[in-house]
């Protein structure tokens, strides 16, 4: 589960007022009841339920446990009532939204199971180990569903690189993924890395995963089977992490990160650095083998990851999910320190733990496979009729709770907040950069939007498993659909993550729909056609009426896209609260698509040139914009106008076209291939420029409007039969261009720029390097 | 006859089912060995896989050599039994003491996954490969900066020792050195990984001729 987005208690911690770091031993006396559960972050209204629900007051843990599950992270309360738009039925979609991740059907007798999940709070105060656990999480929720993790991928928004704190972020949350994900064992193949001022006090951390399984091995989290036993596998339960969902991901920050200030000054920031879970690779690598191998031996009738809100959230969610209710017996929860209180205990969110469902005739088996991995296997539930969740000092000890499973993960409270516009949207809206000076020289400006991310990905494992056919740095990831013990597939899976916040903060409803738009795009670039999507909905606080505008804006702008194009959203997360100084962050939705190709015989062309060859943009008949566009932005400061209309049939007909093309068996058909988006077609022709090392040389572009211009459904195609392409283009009803021609040793837009590949070389790969401490290699 | 490989496990290895898979793509035949065994029954190779036994933890290596297996393939290795270690594998070999010197962090202290070019220094060990040829292999590691002491690399030169060596040393590695055998000839250990080099349709194939050696000694 996600480790975001709870709503507002402020910075306390979940031990009751009064009780600090200190056990609370039995005796203490709590203060009022009344106190408590605000400081708990749950409102009196909801207060007022939970005893409605129980018929009594609830006890200090019962209330703990409830402010936990019926937090924005667990319950989505203020998301929940937008997010049922989204459409997430299609025939090959084996599990839809509300498990821990969505999984489609692959054919053949293969499955993949996606999600895509925020880490962004934790890894503002400890960027290593708040990206590092993001990576942990994420993986989990995967190998629950029975699949073998094979892919990572990592969307990550940082302040300005130029910002000693934000190179201290970015730093450390990269080295975070790089020693978690390659120690576990799963290739990160690739990301996006974008730099904006309004990231700079609140970082944004997306961490995708991809799995592949047997249709046959799928695993739900249902407890079922009255007397079956809820085992709790992996690391001991320890005070890290207990108050994770709230005091990290609800709190904005109050001081200003990036203001010169190093977030070490941030008395706040510091202050909650040990609410961020620290991260065990090791653990997990051989939690999943033990996993993966109790589901090939059929041991596990259902299980769950233990993410935010720890025991309390696996317990109940798999009760609830199976009609059941669960005893817990909290005493033999095996802990890291000792006097931890029941509360803690059930609200830990130490990581590496999953909760198994075991017929009790399994548990020898179960236990000879756990003791193989070094994984440690304990009994602390059991599953009962009646659906209430019972929380024990031992078997036939005390019981501390007993509560109904399914109030806890099902009847949180949705609300219905308030919506509004900003105020000066339509100000924004009019100021078209249109009348911005033209540039002085456009090649200077290109190279200032140029920014080779390699930097990040070569401290990346991204060849793992055999299976990379494109790593990082292309459109789209390609990999085999393959993975250690499944028989080969012949197919091949494409990865996309996308967002635009520039885009989405002028028009977040038009602004997602061209960020789904880009990201199936970058799929069909590869090949691919796009089967399913996952989001991660980054946003600020939804107390701000124009907040959840963009919020509810956002989401109507993917379901308009998803509809149209025929694709699933099979699951998400909402991280909620990216606010820092009292700014909200700008609407930050991030896609991540998953496209299958049927026959991967061999590798697609990629974003290239090849000399000689004639160049074709495919796609685009509307007028061009500078609304929301980098060069806008970068250059001037500008982030004012309309964004183009995304024309979704068309986009829908491109699509195909472009996968068409690119599968096509004559190998001339596409020599290169990219789409259009962050800076317009001059980055486009400079990035396929200069990751083959041929220039290119092209006319018919009137002014840097046209260059720069970031307006949907475009495709620079490098070809080798361009009549073929364009007939291939009139018969899709798509509109095709000529471009030019590929080769030389220049980037040449006739009247408009002619850049030597070497300068745009140094630009390129300069970008991140120069700002980061020195590499001696380099 | 097929040679069989027997390619260890240890908790946290991650690279063994490729090195299968590239084997087998070979035409050998190869087989999971976990740790705590304690024979290697009857195999004609042994492989240590890339990863990270028991999490790296204390030092990469460092741990595995108490691993219950090491006992055997030590004894394997003594006997003259072809050994490769591969990046991990490499490390373990050296904490092991069947290669000499030791593996640092590399020298811009950060983790690197690339593909580089590396020439091979001698052709006779077990892992082969034409004197002289340079092969495009992946690389991916954080301690890959292979140390000495001046005795030992005088050594390693006298006796021809050095097996590959990087064109453009990418971690600070004494003497370009990516990967060495034992004066016997019969252990190598190499930094790059030469199973993730296999397949055209992932890229470079380069690391094949050294497998399918391995595969024929």
């Amino acid at each position: 589960m996600a480790d975001e987005a709870n709503p507002a208690p402020g910075p306390e911690s979940l031990a009751p007022p009064g009780i600090g770091a200190a056990p609370p031993g039995p005796g203490v006396a709590p203060p009022g009841i009344g106190e408590l559960h605000r400081a708990l972050g749950l409102s009196d209204d909801e207060a007022a339920s939970i005893e409605g629900i129980l018929g009594r007051a609830p006890n200090h843990l019962e209330l703990a446990m409830y402010a936990v599950m019926w937090s924005e992270h667990c319950s989505y309360k203020s998301s929940g009532v937008h997010l049922r738009r989204l459409p997430s039925k299609a025939p090959h979609v084996l599990v839809g939204p509300g498990e821990n991740a969505g999984v489609i059907d692959a054919g053949d007798g293969v499955a993949v199971a996606l999600r895509i999940e925020s880490h962004n709070h934790p890894s503002a105060i400890e960027p290593h180990q708040g990206a590092a656990t993001g990576v942990g999480g994420i993986l989990r929720d995967i190998f629950t569903m029975g699949a073998r993790p094979i892919a990572l991928m990592d969307s990550l928004r940082m302040g300005p690189i130029q910002d000693p704190h934000s190179k201290w972020v970015f730093e450390g949350v990269v080295s975070g993924i790089s020693g978690y994900g390659n120690a576990v064992g799963v290739p990160t193949v690739g990301g996006e890395v974008v730099f904006d001022p309004c990231y700079a006090g609140n970082p944004l951390v997306n961490v995708m995963c991809v799995g592949v399984l047997p249709t046959s091995r799928l695993v739900l989290s249902a407890a079922s089977g009255v007397g079956n036993l809820a085992m709790l596998l992996g690391s001991l339960t320890g005070r890290d992490g207990i108050g994770g969902v709230s005091v990290l991901a609800s709190a904005a920050f109050g001081a200003q990160a990036g203001d010169g200030q190093p977030a070490s000054a941030m008395g706040e920031a510091e202050s909650k650095r040990p609410s961020v879970q620290v991260g065990d690779p090791y653990e997990e690598k051989r939690l999943i083998e033990a996993c993966l191998d109790l589901y090939d031996r059929g041991l596990v009738v259902g299980i769950q990851d233990l993410g935010g809100a720890g025991i309390t959230c696996a317990t109940c969610e798999t009760a609830s999910r199976g009609g059941m209710g669960m005893d817990v017996n909290v005493a033999a929860v095996p802990r890291r320190e000792p006097h931890m209180a029941p509360f803690e205990v059930m609200t830990s969110e130490s990581q590496e733990r999953m909760l198994a469902i075991v017929r009790p005739e399994h548990l020898s088996a179960l236990r000879k496979v756990c003791q193989r991995w070094d994984v440690r296997a304990t009994e602390i539930g059991r599953v009962t009729e009646g659906g209430r969740l019972r929380i024990l000092e031992g078997w036939q000890g005390e019981v501390l709770a007993d509560v109904p499973a399914a109030s806890l993960a099902d009847d949180g409270p949705l609300y219905h907040r308030p919506l509004a516009p900003p105020a000066d949207l339509a100000t924004r809206r009019s100021d078209d950069p249109s009348t911005l000076p033209p540039p002085i020289d456009c090649g200077a400006d290109l190279c200032a939007m140029l920014a080779d991310p390699s930097w990040v990905y070569h401290q990346y494992d991204h060849q793992l498993f055999l299976n990379t056919v494109i790593g990082p740095g292309d459109d789209a990831a390609v990999l085999r659909l393959a993975a250690p013990g499944l028989a080969p597939t012949g197919k091949g899976l494409a990865l996309t993550t996308d967002g635009n916040a520039r885009w989405c903060a002028l028009d977040p409803r038009r602004g997602t729909a061209m960020v789904v738009a880009e990201a199936t795009l970058n799929v069909a670039c590869v090949g691919a056609r796009p089967a399913a999507l996952v989001d991660c909905l980054n946003f600020g606080n939804p107390e701000h009426p124009e907040v959840m505008w963009q919020l509810s804006e956002a989401i109507d702008g993917m379901a308009e896209a998803c509809h149209a194009l025929g694709l699933p959203v099979v699951g998400g997360n909402v991280s909620l609260y990216n606010e820092s100084a009292g700014h909200d962050i700008d609407a930050t939705p991030v896609v991540g698509v998953v496209g299958l190709i049927e026959h991967l015989t061999r590798p697609p062309p990629g974003a290239r040139l090849v000399e000689g060859a004639t160049l074709l943009v495919l796609g685009g008949t509307g007028r061009p914009s500078l609304a929301g566009s980098r060069w806008a932005a970068q250059v001037h400061g500008h982030r004012g106008g309309t964004l183009a209309p995304v024309d979704l049939e068309v986009h829908r007909a491109l699509l195909a076209l472009v996968a068409g093309l690119v599968g096509s068996a004559d190998p001339r058909m596409v020599l290169g291939v990219h789409d259009v988006s962050d800076g317009g077609l001059g980055v486009a022709l400079a990035e396929m420029a200069l990751r083959s090392g041929v220039g290119c040389r092209v006319s018919g572009v009137p002014s840097h409007v046209e260059l720069f211009a970031e307006s949907p459904s475009r495709v620079v195609v490098c070809t080798g039969l361009p009549e073929a392409v364009g007939a291939a283009g009139d018969a899709a009803g798509v509109s095709w261009a000529l471009l030019g021609t590929a080769g030389g040793g220049s980037i040449v837009v006739e009247g408009l720029l002619d850049l030597p590949l070497e300068a745009a070389l140094s630009a390129w790969r300069g970008a991140i390097p120069n700002e980061m401490a020195p590499d001696v290699r380099s | 006859m097929t040679a069989r490989i027997g390619v260890i496990v240890f908790p946290g290895s991650n690279c063994e089912h490729d090195v299968v898979a590239a084997l087998e793509r070979l035409g050998g035949q190869a087989e999971l060995v976990w740790h705590k065994e304690t024979s290697l029954a009857d195999v004609d190779a042994v492989v240590l896989p890339g990863g990270f036994a028991h999490g790296d933890y204390l030092r990469p290596g460092a741990l595995a050599r108490f691993s219950p297996v090491m006992d055997a393939v030590r004894a394997f290795a003594e006997a003259g039994g072809p050994t490769i270690g591969i990046c991990n594998g490499f490390q373990v070999l050296t904490e092991a003491g069947l290669l000499p010197g030791a593996l640092q962090k590399n020298r811009g202290l950060r983790f690197i996954c690339s593909t580089v070019a590396v020439r091979v220094e001698s052709a006779r060990t077990v892992l082969g490969g034409a004197l002289g040829t340079v092969l495009q292999l992946p690389i991916n590691h954080f301690e890959g900066n292979y140390t000495c002491d001046p005795e030992t690399l005088a050594g390693l030169r006298a006796e021809e020792q050095v097996v590959l060596r990087y064109v453009d040393n990418p971690n600070g590695s004494t003497d370009d050195i990516a990967g060495i055998c034992n004066r016997r000839r019969n252990v190598v250990g190499l930094m790059p990984h030469p199973e993730r080099a296999c397949d055209p349709l992932c890229g470079s194939v380069d690391g094949a001729v050294l497998l399918r050696s391995l595969l024929n000694c």
